[in-house]
């Protein structure tokens, strides 16, 4: 079991309650999650020619701001750093890549959860108050956020495990459910030179869906392939930074409600992490049906 | 003063300030000891087992939308939700009535031995899996794989049903008066009787519904799924 939410407003003067409308739908969850918690907000792009980068450091002491000076030393260009206990965004010009590449050889305990220009990605293992407490999740602002409550059930309980799973740019997906073939799934795109980085089964739908947007597909005919391609129980939701989109497998089991507003689209496995949000009453209910695609752009 | 009298028989509780256990010891023990058969509920906001397991004639109405397994087990009382209802609503029901004023999630009815289960809305899938002797009636439409294994009652679905209707299906019988999308193994259309228009009309009229009975098609057991067959290849 795990529990989803997610929340795109659209009205732009609430991208800075983003923050504070998401926290009591992912404490809302904590009874189908008590184990790990994650969350990926979508905020306004940083410039062309930059990304952000969310960094990680777990239970390892890493000194921030000594890490970018060096990163500076080694790979030209203006690093910036935002830093929350363990858990920071580097924002730059130089490339992505080559900032993994570098991190890799010189700080190995310090893991990438997300690249792009408007993702910010949290995840660790806790209950999902304290997970929110402990990086501010009250006070984030933004277009659009997927989150997650773990409670494990193939694979250990550890940040890396954790959802959002995120794979190439800007793109991140959570799951509620398990899938039988993630094996099969990873066996296929191992040898086109796509990395995994865990065991855990919704990593392979992430790395599928991100290989099929990098294919040319978009987003929807991406999961229309995943129809074919992944078999098990799935509630996806995922986001991208235009997007946010879920889906449910035919035998929908893994249950999701959607309250939708003039102001907000608000989805979560339950309803009762939707109780609280403003206006609930007057916004329109509904359960998302069995492989139907329902997607919302900011 | 006579004007004044107090509704004695009435208990309201607030789940924004009540617990839900409170809630539920009240319906099992308290009523009953307080001569209370009217219990009125606030701001489920979603909670799971709300009237879970009631034993007694009590007269419960929700405002709100409920989660997880609204009445489960209930026998005897009636439990009416003007809202939405989670996954597993009235599972199990021996007896009674329980009523869903919006739309009902998975497996609604699943498993019921007796009452009926009114839900105005639409049911989600699974809808009277393995019913077992209760009545469901749908104002709208179900999803599929609704009455999977049904070995005993009757469902009315006044819309439409999505894939698998009926699969497997033993004695219990389906009226359903939309679009099917699709029947499971061994579901099969019928003709209507006098006695299955009858019995829709009862159904519809305890539903507090007003459709005409002869919109209806029948669907039942071709019961070849019944007995072994050495021959049957398994393709079924």
């Amino acid at each position: 079991m795990c529990g989803i939410v997610g929340l795109l407003v659209k009205n732009p003067a609430l991208r800075p309650q983003l923050g504070a409308l998401m926290v009591p739908m992912l404490v809302g969850m904590t009874e189908r999650g008590p184990d790990s918690a994650g969350l990926a907000v979508y905020t306004e792009p940083v410039a062309d020619d930059r990304h952000k980068i969310s960094l990680y450091s777990g239970g390892h002491k890493v000194g921030w701001t000594e890490l970018r000076d060096r990163l500076g030393a080694d790979l030209p260009g203006r690093h910036e750093i935002s830093v929350q206990g363990n858990h920071a965004v580097l924002t730059s010009a130089a490339d992505p890549d080559g900032i993994a590449a570098w991190l890799a050889r010189n700080e190995p305990e310090v893991a990438v959860l997300s690249v792009g220009q408007s993702i910010d990605l949290y995840k660790d293992v806790g209950a999902p108050a304290d997970i929110a407490d402990r990086y501010g999740f009250k006070s984030l602002s933004g277009s659009h956020l997927v989150g997650h409550t773990r409670m494990a059930t193939e694979s250990a309980v550890t940040p890396a495990h954790a959802h959002p799973f995120t794979a190439g740019r800007d793109f991140c997906l959570v799951h509620n459910g398990s899938l039988s073939n993630p094996h099969l799934v990873r066996k296929r795109l191992e040898p086109l030179g796509i990395e995994f980085e865990t065991d855990n089964d919704t990593e392979a739908a992430c790395r599928f869906f991100e290989w099929r947007l990098r294919e040319g597909d978009d987003l929807e005919t991406a999961v229309k392939r995943g129809f074919v391609e992944l078999d098990g129980f799935y509630t996806f939701l995922m986001g991208t930074d235009q997007e946010l989109l879920i889906v449910r497998d035919a035998f929908a089991c893994k249950p999701a409600v959607i309250a939708e507003s003039d102001d907000y689209v608000a989805i979560a496995s339950e309803f009762r992490s939707l109780a609280h949000l403003p206006h609930i009453a007057d916004a329109s209910l509904f359960e998302p049906k069995p492989e139907e695609i329902y997607s919302w752009r900011i | 003063m006579a004007n004044l009298r107090p509704l004695q028989s009435l208990r309201e509780f607030d789940l924004a300030r009540d617990s839900l256990r409170d809630l539920n010891l009240f319906l099992h023990k308290h009523a009953a000891d307080e001569g209370i058969t009217q219990v009125h509920v606030k701001n489920p906001d979603g909670a799971h087992s709300v009237a879970c397991g009631l034993d007694a004639k009590l007269d419960v109405e929700v405002h709100g939308h409920v989660g997880y397994y609204l009445a489960g087990m209930n026998k005897h009382a009636t439990v009416t939700v003007h809202g939405n209802a989670g996954p597993g609503a009235a599972e199990n029901m021996m007896s009674g009535r329980v009523h869903v004023k919006g739309f009902a999630s998975t497996a609604a009815g699943a498993s019921a031995h007796g009452g009926i289960l009114v839900i105005d809305g639409d049911a989600s899938l699974r809808c009277g899996i393995s019913l077992k002797g209760g009545d469901i009636v749908v104002g709208g439409s179900v999803g599929s794989f609704s009455a999977f294994m049904a070995q005993a009652g009757r469902m009315v679905i006044c819309g439409d049903a999505e894939d698998a209707l009926g699969d497997s299906l033993y004695e219990a019988v389906i009226y359903v008066r939309g679009r099917v999308r699709s029947l499971g193994a061994d579901a099969r259309f019928e003709p209507m009787s006098d006695t299955d228009r009858a019995a829709v009309k009862q159904l519809l009229t305890q539903a507090g519904m007003n459709h005409d009975p002869a919109e209806f098609k029948r669907v039942a057991s071709a019961k070849s799924l019944y007995h072994w067959h050495a021959d049957a290849d398994q393709e079924y």
